[in-house]
């Protein structure tokens, strides 16, 4: 199953990522993402590090999910290339997601091309069609 | 959508439906044709819906798509009945220009551009996953988010007179550090003193033409070929982490049903949590005000190390073209405390209005339009009849037309870099493909937009620059 696609936008990046399930549509959200600042597919899964965080629905969970990358990016260098263990369950006042994010510390070897500033809500679509999820996502370059 | 053409440039949305005001566009037909294509029309209806907005919904001429209010986008809300949004200041917060003016000419730093370039790529750090020389403590970034350029003058990156020639002294007063959480700190300390990647620039510009000579003298602007710096960048993470913070906290407080568009959520001015969101958002802006001062101080030393003086860099001006503030404007008649909302727009005040420093009282407030990378920017005076136009607010730059992902398909920054040599215009960048998505075609064209604004009057034209040396991020 094709993981996402990039789609055209005039300001910024628009993604469509696709899974089995929500968790794994979820996953490829993640490297949707991170292929706008860096080849996830060449970087090492040499460090993990934990998400656990909650939402109101399902659409400010999967902002949240996705902020989680350009922080650990911009505080601890970390470049992600995998995401494991994705479990979205409800939780009080909304749901909860827990996910392991395996990846390395930027490094000189690690070539950037551009910058998320910013994940957005705008044109945000989480929908289940026959048998798979599909995520839409633009986020502010 | 009904539209209605009041004149040449000008068109409005009547009001209809939900809309408490009509929305208003400022732009040629061209221009039309271009957010005509996009959401942006529909997104100046929605924030025209918003409770206690005054007058109109405006739209500049750059204006695009953007979430929640478009970009380009200006709405004045009442500070009692009225709301403020993150949505209509953007992620962004306090995105900028600041220009320098030297008493050089292109003629003598000809010989020298590229080792200038050099010294100033080897001081301020650019590009994604850059750190700030400094490192901070948070007691230091505390202080920083309070005092904004105040801080960066103490502590000796430049001087009192640069604090003289920025928007609100380089300080927003209400300002409370407390609002930013720890997560916004932490992505502040690393990027303090960094220009970023995107469509943030720093370049040495020379004046190509001055088109109104007594404004241009005031703002320190002599002749052709006079040599500038002009500097676009913002509060980075920290300021993206404050929008997205405060976006969340609103939507939990206030949820977001019959929202049209989730980054439309806003609160009443008046209300606690509208009131952390804009001391916080304060916070953020005196941040990029220390981070522009920060870079316009290391800059000055490049320029003193290679040219063997400074040689009178003094500031024209600081915008935030991202930004929301407390004004005074008329409705009906009457002078009303508002809470202007510029989203890639550039306040625009004329020579009339008592926050303007001394120097531009006769002439306007500089407002510095920067085009895209490698083409002309302008400088145009603030004019009074802004006001009444769109709170005194005009356009922020050129504005994309096309995808990043279509111009890295179209074009190489390696052949940008030497098409823009063969027009003498040096270029460093920190990747290939941030310069190919960043190519001057992807944009729409800057003159257009700036004539727009001086044929309606939201800016008045003073001088055409154009760069003689480009550092991307």
């Amino acid at each position: 199953m094709e993981r996402y696609r990039i789609l055209p936008h005039a300001a910024d990046g628009k993604f469509r990522a696709f899974g089995r399930t929500l968790e794994e549509a979820f996953a490829n959200a993640a490297l949707a993402t991170a292929s706008f600042m860096w080849e996830w597919d060449k970087v090492a899964p040499a460090r993990a590090e934990a998400v656990d965080l909650r939402g109101r629905d399902p659409e400010q969970l999967l902002y949240r999910f996705l902020e989680e990358i350009l922080y650990l990016f911009e505080t601890r260098r970390f470049v992600l290339a995998a995401v494991e263990g994705v479990v979205i369950e409800p939780a009080p006042e909304g749901r909860r997601l827990r996910a392991v994010f395996r990846g390395d510390e930027l490094g000189s070897a690690t070539g950037l091309h551009g910058e998320v500033k910013a994940i957005t809500y705008n044109e945000m679509r989480i929908e289940e069609d026959c048998g798979g999820w599909m995520i839409q996502v633009v986020v502010d370059l | 959508m009904e539209l209605k053409r009041i004149d040449g440039n000008t068109w409005e949305i009547p009001r209809q439906g939900a809309m408490r005001v009509p929305a208003r566009i400022y732009a040629s037909h061209k221009l039309l044709k271009a957010v005509q294509g996009d959401a942006t029309l529909l997104q100046a209806r929605n924030v025209a819906c918003l409770p206690g907005i005054r007058r109109m919904s405006y739209v500049m001429p750059d204006a695009h798509q953007g979430y929640g209010f478009p970009i380009g986008g200006v709405a004045a809300f009442d500070l009692d009945e009225g709301v403020i949004s993150p949505g209509g200041v953007g992620y962004d917060i306090a995105c900028g220009v600041r220009l320098l003016r030297t008493d050089f000419t292109v003629a003598d730093v000809e010989g020298k551009r590229g080792e200038l370039l050099a010294e100033i790529v080897k001081e301020v750090p650019a590009g994604v996953g850059k750190s700030g020389v400094t490192r901070l403590s948070l007691a230091v970034l505390r202080e920083i988010l309070a005092k904004g350029a105040e801080w960066a003058v103490d502590n000796g990156y430049g001087t009192p007179g640069d604090l003289d020639r920025t928007e609100e002294r380089g300080r927003m007063r209400d300002a409370d550090p407390a609002g930013v959480s720890a997560r916004a700190l932490e992505r502040g300390i690393p990027q303090l003193g960094t220009l970023g990647s995107g469509n943030h620039f720093l370049e040495i510009q020379k004046v190509d033409k001055i088109l109104d000579a007594v404004a241009a003298k005031a703002f320190g602007l002599e002749s052709e070929g006079q040599v500038l710096v002009m500097i676009h960048c913002g509060s980075r993470g920290l300021g993206h982490q404050v929008a997205s913070d405060y976006i969340q906290a609103m939507e939990n407080e206030l949820g977001v049903e019959g929202l049209p568009d989730r980054e439309l959520v806003a609160a009443p001015f008046r209300s606690p949590l509208g009131q952390r969101y804009y001391r916080a958002m304060c916070a953020a802006v005196n941040y990029a005000f220390a981070n522009r001062q920060m870079i316009a101080h290391w800059v000055r030393g490049a320029f003193a190390r290679v040219m063997g003086s400074a040689g009178g860099m003094r500031q024209v001006y600081d915008v935030c073209h991202n930004v929301a503030k407390q004004e005074s404007h008329e409705i009906d008649g009457r002078e009303t405390r508002l809470c202007v909302h510029r989203k890639g727009a550039t306040r625009s005040f004329g020579p009339s209005r008592r926050e303007l420093p001394e120097a531009y009282r006769g002439v306007g407030q500089p407002v510095i339009i920067p085009g895209s990378m490698g083409t002309a920017s302008y400088l145009l005076a603030g004019t009074d009849e802004a006001e009444a136009l769109s709170f005194g607010s005009t356009a922020h730059g050129a504005g994309r037309v096309m995808s990043r992902h279509e111009a890295i398909r179209r074009f190489r920054g390696e052949r940008i870099r030497d098409d823009l040599a063969a027009r003498g215009i040096e270029l460093r960048a920190a990747s290939w493909k941030g310069v190919a998505e960043e190519a001057s075609e992807a944009y729409k064209d800057v003159d257009e937009v700036v004539r727009v604004s001086h044929e309606v009057g939201l800016g008045r034209i003073v001088a055409r620059v154009v760069p003689v040396g480009v550092m991307k991020g």
